[in-house]
């Protein structure tokens, strides 16, 4: 049998990480979460020789182990606590050759750890093209653990750094750096409470100890009691180590280090003079965030039609060749729509993280946070909030995922929270089909058609509607850690086609896996809303039909049973039931109906109108639809019920509503919390009722 | 003077670090007293801007520039 190690690979961000993993476990790896944090946990398998395999764990990039997110305090944790469960026999450490010093300071804490550790020195290439020569055999023998060069694609090097993982065992070197002597009795102390080594263990726990989990109240308690009896000043022990660790460092590089007079990087400095030029700059941004918008929206819309025609024909096949049964018909209605609901979204989810694995990798996502820090900040999010917010456009699940990037917690919520205003792709079915029926197909100034004006207004409604929101939200939401924007601009770089294949994976399993179950289940439940009724209605119904359709059968019967079917199904009796609610906002209770099948999906608005309408849902045209909506009237005042102030307030509702289950269930899934998704609900579907009522009471 | 007072393309040398609370942050991110630097850019709206520092480029606040008390250098090749 083989023998198994566990390596942990941790690193500076950009250091080239997540790119190494990659090229060590290729397809071999899997996503998970540690547990309680939305933090990824990614690990992969690597056979390092023929007796040996490592499962290789990629740890959230970490300057320091002194941590200040939650990321950061998931390596820590892993790192320190011997007993939790990712904890590594082996650290594999990854640093950019062309900016070693700052990388240093890192790769030293960890070997004062006392961990077997390897070192990887990455884009080794790109370091020697801007004139810095580095001695690994020196560095190697300074620190005392085995250095591995590599280039920025991970071409070379490879081999060398499987057989370095393997040689090394269980050898540790020399601490590197020795806390001064003051506090050499408290850290005694330490070391007695905690059963730590006496040097930097104790050092790390003395100042760090808040951020380890595995610690108790009481635990704690001691240590803060030894904090104040001794008068240890934790944040000047932390700045002295970082100021005495740098200029060891700085000695070390004296010994390995050879630069030329010129290692600036002047190939970033000339694209940053364009791309973050005042103007120059923004044009572009908007031209990207263009493309990317036309690619979700219209690009998508090919792959997402395909999909729909499968499931639909699917659905058909079933219908076809499957026993008429319930099991059938939930197969039909609930379980095969349900599951094309969950794989339409993916289209659209490959498509948007292809663009931003892009913005990632070539290093312009940093020039992103750059450029609309400033303007973003303002309302409480960050400069990085921009893209999934325009992303948001075609689709808020997608770019929910895409939130990841913002590094604040509190932007990123604030974000994810107003995201699902912004005025999505389900949206447009059911715009155009209430503009359609209220606004005439006029032309203004003899050149733009009314419709198409009303509709941007209310896409860009939805914009001000997201960024007013977060600007009155901010005040509500805790930041968790302290706000700072300290942001490393990578050097530009060519993107690596292997990382965003990854990344694709990645997110459109996450999806898949994650949100699908909640949607899936949902649809379910909206089936048997709507095909079940209480009491003996529906078999009162089908007979009373059966005996009609012996007589003249006929299409338009079918559809009558269908409509009538849906009146008295649970949806219906919800939808009369909610109608008092709803009256004041100008609903009837077949807009009932609809608002709560739309549940599923805000497009379904259209086919429950059809079914209500009683036109096939098959084949129906919009046309007739419109018409058969427009000559409905209230049966006790005789008015249209599709009244300018009915259709408005139906327009602000949808604007407005938190009517997609699948954002909810993404919403859940990205803050492992239901406190976020229901706040979404609660907030949003309040806002849509207000909006609505003050519409209709002004319009009516 | 402050960081935070630099045009773009000025050199300066970190005196001290002012009381702020990520000034631990800053310091692990290289400013370091004594350190030299080159204000590379300020963004568009006047904020952030961006460094030159230890070999790399690090895009910073005002208000975390404003932390950093440095002395303004003749300009002059370095790095």
């Amino acid at each position: 049998m083989k023998n198994q190690i566990k390596i942990a690979l941790v690193g500076n961000p950009n250091s080239g990480k997540s790119s190494l993993f990659n090229a060590l476990t290729g397809l071999h790896q899997k996503v998970g979460n540690f547990p309680g944090v939305t933090v990824d946990k990614k690990t992969g398998s690597v056979a390092l020789n023929s007796q040996l395999t490592a499962e290789v764990i990629d740890l959230p990039g970490t300057y320091s182990l002194y941590p200040r997110s939650e990321d950061e305090k998931v390596t820590f944790n892993v790192l320190l606590d011997a007993d939790n469960p990712a904890h590594p026999d082996l650290v594999m450490i990854v640093a950019d050759a062309t900016n070693l010093r700052r990388h240093l300071l890192f790769i030293t804490q960890i070997i004062d750890l006392g961990m077997p550790s390897v070192l990887v020195l990455n884009k080794i290439d790109m370091a020697e093209k801007r004139g810095i020569e580095q001695n690994t055999d020196e560095l190697a023998r300074i620190l005392g653990i085995p250095v591995v060069a590599t280039n920025a694609r991970q071409e070379s090097g490879l081999e060398e750094l499987k057989k370095a993982l393997a040689e090394q065992g269980a050898r540790v070197s020399l601490p590197f750096y020795l806390p001064n002597s003051e506090i050499q009795p408290v850290l005694e102390e330490v070391s007695k409470m905690s059963g730590e080594p006496m040097g930097y263990r104790s050092f790390i726990y003395l100042c760090n100890h808040d951020h380890l989990d595995k610690l108790k109240a009481k635990e704690h308690a001691r240590i803060d009691a030894l904090i104040i009896k001794k008068e240890v000043n934790i944040q000047q022990l932390q700045a002295r180590e970082t100021v005495e660790r740098y200029q060891q460092i700085a000695g070390l590089l004296t010994q390995i280090e050879r630069k030329s007079h010129k290692s600036e990087d002047v190939r970033s400095e000339r694209i940053d003079k364009i791309l973050l030029h005042p103007i120059w700059g923004y044009t572009i941004f908007l031209g990207i965030l263009f493309l990317i918008f036309q690619a979700i929206f219209a690009w998508a819309s090919w792959p997402m039609e395909w999909i729909e025609k499968l499931f639909n024909g699917l659905g058909g096949l079933a219908n076809q060749y499957l026993p008429e049964s319930l099991l059938t018909d939930m197969l039909v209605s609930g379980v095969i729509p349900g599951l094309g609901g969950v794989v339409v979204f993916v289209p659209q989810i490959v498509l948007l993280f292809f663009f931003l694995a892009l913005l990632e990798e070539t290093g312009y996502m940093a020039r992103v946070s750059f450029l609309m820090d400033q303007l973003m900040r303002r309302f409480g999010l960050s400069g990085k909030s921009i893209v999934p917010l325009i992303g948001g456009y075609a689709c808020a699940v997608p770019s929910i995922m895409a939130t990841r990037t913002i590094n604040s917690w509190k932007e990123r919520i604030l974000t994810i929270m107003v995201l699902p205003l912004m005025s999505c792709s389900a949206r447009l079915p059911v715009y155009t089909l209430l503009i359609g029926l209220s606004v005439p197909d006029d032309r203004v100034l003899g050149l733009f058609s009314l419709q198409g004006l009303v509709l941007m207004g209310f896409y860009l409604m939805s914009f001000f509607a997201a960024i007013g929101v977060a600007l009155v939200l901010k005040w509500f939401i805790r930041e968790r850690s302290s706000s700072y924007f300290l942001l490393e601009m990578p050097a530009y770089q060519l993107p690596r086609w292997g990382n965003i294949g990854m990344t694709l994976i990645d997110r459109a399993k996450a999806f898949v896996f994650g949100a699908g179950k909640v949607i899936l289940a949902v649809s379910i439940i909206l089936w048997a809303l709507s095909s079940f009724g209480p009491g003996d209605a529906f078999t009162r119904l089908e007979s009373q039909y059966a005996q009609e359709a012996m007589l003249n059968p006929s299409q338009e019967l079918d559809n009558q049973l269908e409509h009538d079917k849906l009146a008295a199904s649970y949806a219906g009796t919800l939808g009369k039931f909610i109608e008092p609610a709803i009256a004041p906002l100008g609903f009837d209770w077949k807009i009932g109906i609809s608002i709560i099948t739309s549940f599923a999906a805000r497009e379904v608005f259209v086919g429950t109108m059809a079914t209500i309408y009683s036109l096939g849902t098959a084949d129906f045209e919009e046309t007739t639809l419109k018409e058969k909506m427009l000559a409905d009237t209230h049966p006790a005042t005789g008015l249209p019920i599709y009244s300018l102030a009915t259709t408005f307030s139906l327009l602000v509702f949808y604007a407005f509503a938190m009517q997609c289950v699948s954002t909810l269930a993404i919403t859940y899934k990205e803050t492992r919390s239901w406190k976020w998704p229901a706040l979404q609900f609660v907030y949003m579907t309040g806002l849509a009722y207000l909006g609505s009522l003050l519409v209709y009471q002004l319009l009516k | 003077m402050k960081l935070s007072q630099l045009r773009a393309g000025d050199y300066a040398q970190i005196k001290a670090l002012g009381k702020h609370p990520i000034a631990n942050k800053l310091l692990e991110m290289g400013c370091l007293p004594g350190e030299r630097l080159k204000v590379r850019r300020i963004a568009p709206f006047g904020d952030p801007m961006a460094i030159q520092i230890l070999g790399y480029e690090l895009a910073l606040r005002r208000d975390e520039a404003d932390a950093i008390e440095v002395e303004l250098l003749p300009k002059s090749p370095f790095l």
